[in-house]
């Protein structure tokens, strides 16, 4: 669970729209067109001068510690920022939303033919120079068994979405394979950039999926082989000399687990880290951070919208004039700018600003209490005692829930009581600890509204059946993440209709529609844009925000020390 | 003797017993589990936490869970961590190097410092010296050991320079002196609390014993006062200090969770912390059981041990 807060500087989306061809050139209808966030603190650099060989070490401190290591078991965010280092997917997102080859040759579109022209069969053409850290080739083999082991019954798999519809898996040559859909599936494509490759030589060997020495020594084909581990402490991963791609640059990378952000950012300050990773500089010391010598910050976008998710089953707010009334109510830029200075962006959808299908000229949010007082008048929500509304013996009272502990969201929930207060609505507390709130509680809508980040894309695609499905609804028995309870018939229609689609103005027109159909129903009521804000020292060069990925420092095969 | 020490093994046996079931049933009755992390990632559905559940056997009832785990523990198998997939044996001596470290350094900073003091104070009873090290104390038992720690950093690492701002070491040196360096800020700050303890606890037991007959005694006979200081008074007041010694270690315990976090040191304290925060169950009620056992024998340890030492004392 993200704890982002925030957004700064909106990039703009990319002007016009890919024809068909541009568009199956990033690849197919996941495609996802983001542009990099502005940063007023500093530009991102691209390496210039790399050396010629590797040298020196990053280390690189997280909040959170790295403990999966197989790629295609549960993990969170942080462990992802591992896996980018030891592994490679077929192909990967670059931060302006291009796809790029990684150990496949080419994306496949339905120009080059890796893609039939409904979606189902897909021919993906591999490199045959890759190597394993361990010498042994890298092989359409090796692809064959990670799909299929993500849907082997006895593998704690960390997602099957996409992967259960793959059928039919056939290797034409050590360097390419062959695979038939189930049923068309467009962000199958952005899955895909963010599934590990794992080995085969290695893993097939093993008794039992779930535990194997692999498991805490994973050999990749990525720019870096493992090192060691002391756990609680840090990782330390060396630089792969037989790395197909770019680089690496640097001989070694530590991750380094400093638990408290507040002692992150001092060993950053003091210099014993080189790179304030997940989860970056608290807003608080960013104004700071921006002031010490030899240091740079960057604050960037993430896919995380900051919102209030009410519960659409739970009595007043099944009723849209109160959820309208509510949203009016907030003032959404004392939330901004009082509690998070300034940093983050308002935002009116659950898509990213930058992404591709991220749909401009929403209706914009207004601060307007007498306009949500006038609202609720005019729908019978009467004043009662202690000046709490009601209608129909139901009152206009609710809890809001959040992670307690996260102080920016427990102030803005004292912001809300005060705005809710104005218009009659009565907001009380009930705060609990991450493991419990994002437990059942969460899961199976047993809350009343809650403040929560959430990154809605898969990916980099914008199907959020998981997520506004009527069929995705734990608490009636779906199989999602629509806590909210919201049902729409016209948005299943769109997100079926979206998943099937594989041209990329069509997906956009169709994840528009269901942009203002979420705005308009108000099922979330959105607050503002995640962001980051991260330290790298000075010298050293490369680091690129990329808000397709979970973790800003997917890249390190392209950082080197000027 | 005999007697004693089985009859209390089997108490420590059987409190063992209690402590793994209350600490399994809360562990596992608090709302959330392992999977919660989860409930916010895109890529998890609820059909994938459902599979993953069940693949983990967190679906069958808690009593025949608990039965499970105790069945194997007592085979010496204490599961694995849901977050490595290590033994949880292994995660735990992974871990202990480094507590047992910070605690061995700050015990011994706490028990010298700590007797030092507390002798001083009794020897010069109401002194300017016993007055500073009484308010002393006070405020060292009254001072946050977070708090404290971030205010070590803050002056001797961001300020002066003089200390690193956590880790255990630098990366990449593992000598001597580096572990050292890493050492001195986080054992004053945990030896902080403990020395204080140890200054009262002293202090009050010299008081005792130099007020005894036998010391009036020695001096009457002319002794040499370091002679009665050292051999008599000392010796004996430092008698009850064994018990303190056992019934310090859970407080130790506490105070390292504390200063692990605050210094980034990789203890067992702060694999507890990340462990409930995770809903780590196997780890941690490995980190439970051990935790417990390490006190049972301390405490039992420093039973006979005062036995032992004291002949007047006599158990059974």
């Amino acid at each position: 669970m993200a704890d982002s807060t925030g957004k700064f500087g909106v990039g703009s989306v990319h002007p016009g729209i890919p024809n068909r061809r541009q568009f199956f050139q990033l690849g197919a209808g996941a495609a996802a067109g983001w542009t990099l966030s502005g940063n007023a603190f500093a530009q991102t650099e691209r390496p210039t001068n790399p050396p010629d060989k590797p040298r020196g070490q990053v280390i690189a401190a997280l909040s959170q510690e790295p403990t999966v290591f197989h790629p295609l078991m549960p993990g969170i965010e942080v462990d992802q920022g591992l896996w980018w280092q030891v592994f490679s997917p077929l192909w990967f997102i670059e931060p302006d939303g291009k796809f790029v080859p990684d150990l496949a040759r080419e994306v496949p579109t339905i120009e080059n033919g890796g893609l039939s022209a409904d979606g189902l069969t897909w021919k993906i053409k591999l490199r045959s120079d890759v190597k394993w850290h361990d010498g042994t080739p890298f092989t359409a083999e090796d692809v064959k068994f990670s799909l299929e082991l993500n849907n082997n019954p006895d593998f704690r798999a960390r997602s099957r979405v996409g992967h259960s519809l793959v059928k039919d898996i056939k290797i034409v040559a050590p360097d390419e394979i062959h695979w038939r859909m189930e049923a068309p599936y467009s962000p199958y494509m952005s899955i895909l950039s963010l599934t590990f490759i794992v080995p085969k030589h290695i893993l097939d060997k093993v008794p039992d999926p779930n535990a194997s020495p692999f498991h805490n020594a994973p050999v990749g084909t990525g720019p870096f082989r493992w090192g060691e581990r002391v756990p609680g402490d840090h990782i330390q991963l060396n630089a792969h000399a037989g790395y197909h791609g770019k680089g690496p640059y640097v001989e070694r990378v530590v991750f380094k687990y400093i638990p408290d952000l507040t002692v992150l950012y001092t060993q950053f300050r003091t210099g014993q880290v080189d790179y304030t990773g997940l989860q970056g500089i608290l807003p608080n010391f960013v104004q700071e951070a921006k002031t010490l010598k030899g240091r740079k910050i960057f604050v960037s976008s993430t896919s995380s919208v900051e919102h209030v998710a009410p519960n659409l089953e739970f009595g007043p707010f099944a009723d849209r004039t109160v959820r309208e009334a509510l949203y009016l109510a907030i003032n959404k830029q004392a939330i901004i700018d009082a509690l998070n200075y300034g940093l983050p962006t308002q935002t009116e959808s659950f898509v990213p600003q930058q992404a591709w299908s991220f749909q401009q000229g929403l209706p914009q949010h207004k601060y307007d209490p007498a306009k949500a007082n006038a609202l609720l008048d005019a729908a019978g929500w009467v004043r009662g005692s202690g000046g709490v509304r009601e209608k129909g013996g139901v009152k206009l009272e609710f809890t809001n829930s959040t992670t307690s502990g996260n102080a920016v969201r427990e102030q803005t929930q004292q912001l809300l009581i005060q705005d809710w207060r104005a218009i009659g609505a009565a907001m009380r507390v009930n705060n609990m600890p991450a493991a419990v709130i994002w437990g059942d509680f969460w899961q199976q809508s047993k809350f009343n509204s809650v403040i929560v980040g959430v990154n809605f894309m898969l990916g980099s695609d914008p199907d959020v059946t998981p997520r506004f499905g009527s069929g995705a609804t734990p608490a009636k028995g779906g199989r999602g993440y629509n806590t909210y309870q919201y049902q729409s018939v016209e948005a299943d229609r769109l997100l079926a209709q979206g998943a099937k689609q594989f041209d990329l103005a069509e997906r956009k027109t169709t994840y528009g529609d269901l942009q203002k159909l979420i705005r308009n129903d108000l099922a979330i009521l959105p607050l503002f844009q995640g962001f980051i804000a991260e330290g790298v020292k000075e010298g050293l060069q490369g680091f690129r925000p990329n808000i397709n990925t979970s973790i800003n420092c997917w890249n390190i095969r392209e950082w080197y020390w000027a | 003797m005999a007697r004693y020490v089985a009859n209390r093994l089997a108490q420590a046996i059987m409190l063992l017993v209690i402590v793994s079931a209350i600490g399994f049933a809360i562990l596992h009755l608090a709302p959330g589990g392992p999977l919660s992390q989860f409930a916010a990632s895109a890529q998890m559905t609820q059909e994938d936490l459902d599979r993953v559940t069940k693949q983990l056997g967190l679906d069958r009832p808690l009593p025949i869970q608990y039965l499970d785990w105790f069945g194997r523990m007592l085979k010496g198998d204490w599961g694995k961590s849901y977050r490595d997939g290590e033994a949880v044996l292994s995660v735990i001596t992974s871990h202990l190097g480094a507590t047992l470290e910070l605690m061995a350094t700050a015990t011994i900073i706490a028990v010298l410092l700590g007797c030092w003091i507390g002798v001083l104070g009794a020897l010069r009873r109401y002194s300017l010296f016993d007055t500073l090290a009484t308010v002393g104390a006070m405020i060292a038992l009254s001072i946050p050991t977070f708090w404290f720690g971030l205010v070590t950093i803050y002056v001797f690492s961001v300020k002066l320079g003089w200390l690193p701002a956590g880790n255990r070491q630098t990366v990449g040196d593992g000598s001597f002196l580096d572990l050292l360096h890493h050492l001195i800020a986080p054992a004053l700050v945990l030896a902080l609390v403990e020395t204080a303890m140890w200054g009262r606890f002293m202090r009050s037991s010299m008081l005792e014993v130099i007020n005894q007959d036998y010391i009036r005694t020695a001096r009457a006979k002319g002794m040499l006062e370091w002679r009665i200081l050292t051999v008599h008074a000392l010796r004996n007041a430092l008698l009850p200090m064994i018990t303190v010694a056992g019934l310090q270690l859970p407080t130790l315990l506490g105070g390292a969770l504390v200063a692990e976090t605050v210094f980034t040191w990789p203890g067992m304290g702060r694999l507890f912390l990340d462990s409930i925060g995770y809903r780590d169950y196997p780890v941690v009620m490995g980190i439970l059981m051990f935790s417990a056992t390490m006190v049972l024998i301390g405490s039992l340890l420093a039973d006979m041990l005062y036995a032992v030492v004291d002949p007047r004392i006599r158990v059974g």
